[in-house]
C-alpha cells in the first residue's frame, strides 16, 4: 500500500496538440478509497492507466511513497487493476486464475507453493468461491468472473493499490449493491489504496472516501460525498451529482439579495461585485414549493413519483428548476417556490464564489 | 421452443438434391464400380469386396499411403507453427497490416499447377534460381534424380504455397484478443511465454483446428503440385496417394481395384479429420459439460 503523488501529471494522445489529461498535481492518502468520476472522454480511465503504467504521461512524475515510478513498467509497479470487461485465463481453473499473479513472481520476490496456496485459499474465502475453486474460469457467469477478476488483485496483499476501471459495468444490478458492499469490507479489513473508475455517481458516493470528479481531462473537484454535494466547486459537479442535480439559474446579485428576472431572492451573505456570468446554484432538496401568491410563481411541467419522494419539473419563468417534494405533501395547482438561503451556492463564471469572497 | 422443427426439413431439401447429384450420386457409382470386375464391353461382374482386400493387401497401396501420412505429417509439423509464430510477428496496428496481409494473401492466389511450375522451374539445377544457386554453391541437388532433394522441393514447396492460410486464419484469431487481456497480464506480470500459453494461444484454439484439419486434408489430397514438379518420381517416391489412383485408373484403365481405393481413401481422411477434431476439441467439450453442472451454484 502507497501514498500516490501526481506531481503535474499530463497526457496527450496525439503529441500535445491536445490533452486528455490536462497537467494536475494531488496526492492520495495510503489507504484511501477513492473515486474518479466524470462523463464518458474525461480522461478518468487515462489517469488510471496512467497510474498502472500502462501509459506513459507525457508529461510530469507519479510517485509511490515518495519514489518516482513514472519509468517503471507495469509488472514492476505492483498494481492490481480490474477491468471493465472481466479478464480470465479461460484454460485454467478458477484457484489457477487467483495463484497466476503470485506465480509469476520471480528472484527475491517469489513465493514458496504453501505460500501461494495459502493467499488463493484466503481471497477465495474472501470472495466466496469456495465451490468454485475447482473448475475451469470458461463458462462462468460475468458476476463470477469479475469476482476472480477482483481475487486477482487481492491476493497480492502487498500491492500499492487496487485499480478499479467501471468494474461493475457488466454486473446485474441486484448484484451490483452486493460486489460493492463486499469491496467496501474489504477496504475496511486490509485497507488498500483504492481507485474506482465509474462514471455513475452512485457508485462512487457509496463506495469513496473521496470522490475525484473530472470534466475534459481536468479535475473539477475532489471532496467527500458530503462536500460534493453540499459546496460544489463548479457547475458541472453540482449538476453532474445529485438526482436531479442541482437547479442552476442566471442571476445578478444585488447586496444581500439574488435578482432573477426581477424577482428577488434572499442570500446568507453579501458578495462582492463580481464579473463575468453569474448564476445561483440550489439543489432540488432546498427548494421548497409553497401555495400560490408566495415565493416565486412557477409552472409545474410535469411531476415524477419515486417511491419516498416526488420530483416535480417546474418553469420558472423561461428557466427550467427542478424540486424535490417529500412523499405525503400535496402539490398545489398554482404554486410558487421559496429557496433555502442557506443552502444558496453563487458561481462566477461556472466557479463557486467562495468565502474568501466574503465581506 | 422446441429444438427442432419439422418444416424445417423443406429449407434444407434444395441442398440436399444438389449435394444429391454433386457428390452423392458420383459417389454411388464408385461404390459400384468397387464391388464389379469388367472386361469391356460395358459388361461388369459381381466381384463382392475383393478389390478391397486386393488394395488393402497391396504393398503398392501401403507405400503410397505411408508417403502421404509422411508428407502430411511433415507439412504440419512446419507449417502450423511457423504460421503461428509469423501470425505472432505481424503488426497489429499501422500500415504495415495491410501490407503484410496482402503478402501474405499472394500465394494463396496462385493457382495449384502454376504453383507447380513455378518450383519446377525455380528448382532446376541448369536454369532455376534456386536449384543454380545451390549448385554454385557447391551443394549436390537434384531434385529429378535424388529421392531426399525431390522431396525437399515438394515440402518447400507447400510450406511456401500454404503457410499463409495457416497465419491468416491465427491472425485473424489473435486480433480478436480484447487489449484488456495483454493489460491485464502485464498487471499480473505475466512472462511472454505466458502471454502466448495462456492468452494468445486458447483465443487461437478454434481457428487452429480449422487450420489442421483444412491443412491436413489438402496435403493428404495433394495431386497437382507433385505431378507437376516431380511426376511421382525420382521412381516412386513421391508417388502419393492421388497419383498412385491416377495411374490406376486413367493410366491403367483398373477400374475395380481404382474405385475401392478411393473410398478406402475417403475413409481414411474422413477417420483422420475425425480424430483431429475430437482431440483439438476435446477441452471445449469438457469445459460445456462443466458449465451444465455449474449452473446449478
Amino acid at each position: 500500500m502507497a501514498k500516490i503523488t501526481l506531481n503535474n501529471i499530463a497526457h496527450s494522445y496525439d503529441g500535445g496538440n491536445s490533452y486528455a489529461l490536462k497537467a494536475m498535481s494531488h496526492e492520495w492518502n495510503d489507504g484511501g478509497a477513492y473515486a474518479l468520476l466524470g462523463p464518458s472522454g474525461c480522461g478518468k480511465t487515462t489517469l488510471l492507466n496512467i497510474i498502472s503504467g500502462l501509459l506513459q504521461p507525457s508529461e510530469g512524475q507519479l510517485l509511490f511513497d515518495d519514489v518516482d515510478v513514472s519509468s517503471l513498467p507495469t509488472e514492476q509497479r505492483n498494481i492490481a487493476q480490474v477491468f471493465q470487461f472481466p479478464v480470465l485465463y479461460d484454460t485454467m481453473t478458477v484457484a489457477d486464475n487467483l495463484a497466476f499473479p503470485l506465480r509469476n513472481r520471480r528472484g527475491p520476490d517469489k513465493l514458496s507453493a504453501a505460500e501461494i496456496d495459502h493467499r488463493v485459499q484466503q481471497a477465495i474465502s474472501m470472495l466466496g468461491l469456495e465451490a468454485l475453486a475447482g473448475r475451469k474460469a470458461r463458462g462462468l457467469s460475468a458476476d463470477d468472473k469479475q469476482k476472480i477478476s477482483l481475487g486477482r488483485g487481492l491476493v497480492r496483499t502487498d500491492v500499492n493499490a487496487i485499480l478499479f476501471d467501471e468494474p461493475l459495468t457488466v454486473i446485474d444490478p441486484h448484484l451490483k449493491w452486493q460486489l460493492r458492499t463486499q469491496l467496501k469490507q474489504i477496504h475496511r479489513q486490509f485497507g488498500h489504496t483504492m481507485i474506482y473508475v465509474t462514471h455513475d455517481q452512485t457508485e462512487a458516493l457509496t463506495f469513496a472516501d473521496k470522490v475525484v470528479v473530472m470534466l475534459a481531462g481536468e479535475v473539477v473537484q475532489m471532496g467527500t460525498p458530503q462536500e460534493l454535494f453540499d459546496a460544489p466547486q463548479h457547475t458541472f459537479v453540482g449538476k453532474f451529482i445529485g438526482s436531479p442535480g442541482m437547479n442552476v439559474l442566471p442571476c445578478e446579485l444585488a447586496g444581500k439579495e439574488a435578482v432573477i428576472d426581477d424577482r428577488r431572492i434572499a442570500l446568507a451573505r453579501e458578495y462582492p461585485t463580481l464579473n463575468g456570468v453569474i448564476e445561483l446554484g440550489i439543489r432540488p432538496e432546498f427548494v421548497r414549493l409553497v401555495n400560490s401568491g408566495q415565493g416565486l410563481p412557477v409552472q409545474i411541467v410535469s411531476v415524477e413519483d419515486v417511491g419516498r419522494h416526488r420530483i416535480v419539473r417546474a418553469q420558472l419563468n423561461k428557466h427550467r428548476l427542478d424540486i424535490i417534494v417529500p412523499a405525503h405533501q400535496p402539490v398545489p395547482s398554482e404554486p410558487g417556490v421559496e429557496f433555502d438561503s442557506d443552502r444558496i451556492n453563487i458561481y462566477q463564471n461556472s466557479q463557486l464564489v467562495g468565502w474568501e469572497h466574503q465581506l | 421452443m422446441k429444438p427442432w422443427n419439422n418444416k424445417a426439413w423443406f429449407f434444407v431439401l434444395p441442398v440436399l438434391l444438389l449435394v444429391a447429384f454433386s457428390a452423392i450420386i458420383p459417389l454411388m457409382t464408385v461404390v459400384n464400380y468397387s464391388v464389379q470386375d469388367s472386361f469391356g464391353n460395358n459388361e461388369f461382374y459381381w466381384v463382392g469386396l475383393e478389390w478391397f482386400q486386393e488394395v488393402l493387401a497391396s504393398e503398392r497401396f501401403h507405400n503410397s499411403l505411408m508417403r502421404n501420412l509422411l508428407f502430411s505429417g511433415i507439412i504440419l509439423l512446419i507449417e502450423i507453427p511457423l504460421g503461428i509464430a509469423v501470425a505472432l510477428a505481424m503488426p497489429r496496428r499501422g500500415w504495415g497490416v495491410s501490407v503484410c496481409l496482402v503478402l501474405m494473401a499472394l500465394p494463396l492466389l496462385i493457382p495449384w499447377n502454376v504453383v507447380g511450375t513455378i518450383w519446377q522451374v525455380f528448382a532446376r539445377v541448369d536454369i532455376g534460381l534456386l536449384g543454380h544457386t545451390l549448385a554454385a554453391l557447391g551443394v549436390d541437388y537434384n531434385y529429378t534424380q535424388d529421392t531426399f532433394d525431390a522431396w525437399v522441393t515438394l515440402i518447400a514447396m507447400d510450406v511456401w504455397h500454404w503457410t499463409s492460410l495457416v497465419v491468416l486464419l491465427c491472425y485473424s484469431g489473435l486480433v480478436s484478443i480484447p487489449d484488456a487481456y495483454y493489460q491485464a497480464a502485464r498487471i499480473d506480470g505475466a512472462s511472454r511465454w505466458a502471454v502466448f500459453r495462456y492468452i494468445q494461444l486458447p483465443k487461437m484454439r478454434r481457428v487452429l483446428v480449422i487450420a489442421v484439419l483444412l491443412r491436413f486434408m489438402d496435403s493428404f489430397m495433394i495431386y497437382t503440385e507433385p505431378f507437376v514438379v516431380t511426376g511421382g518420381g525420382p521412381g516412386n517416391a513421391t508417388t502419393f496417394l492421388s497419383i498412385d489412383l491416377v495411374q490406376m485408373a486413367i493410366g491403367q484403365f483398373d477400374l475395380g481395384p481404382a474405385a475401392a481405393m478411393s473410398l478406402i481413401y475417403f475413409l481414411i481422411i474422413l477417420v483422420i479429420s475425425w480424430v483431429f477434431y475430437t482431440v483439438m476439441t476435446q477441452q471445449d467439450n469438457d469445459s460445456v459439460t462443466d458449465g451444465r453442472q455449474g449452473g446449478g451454484q
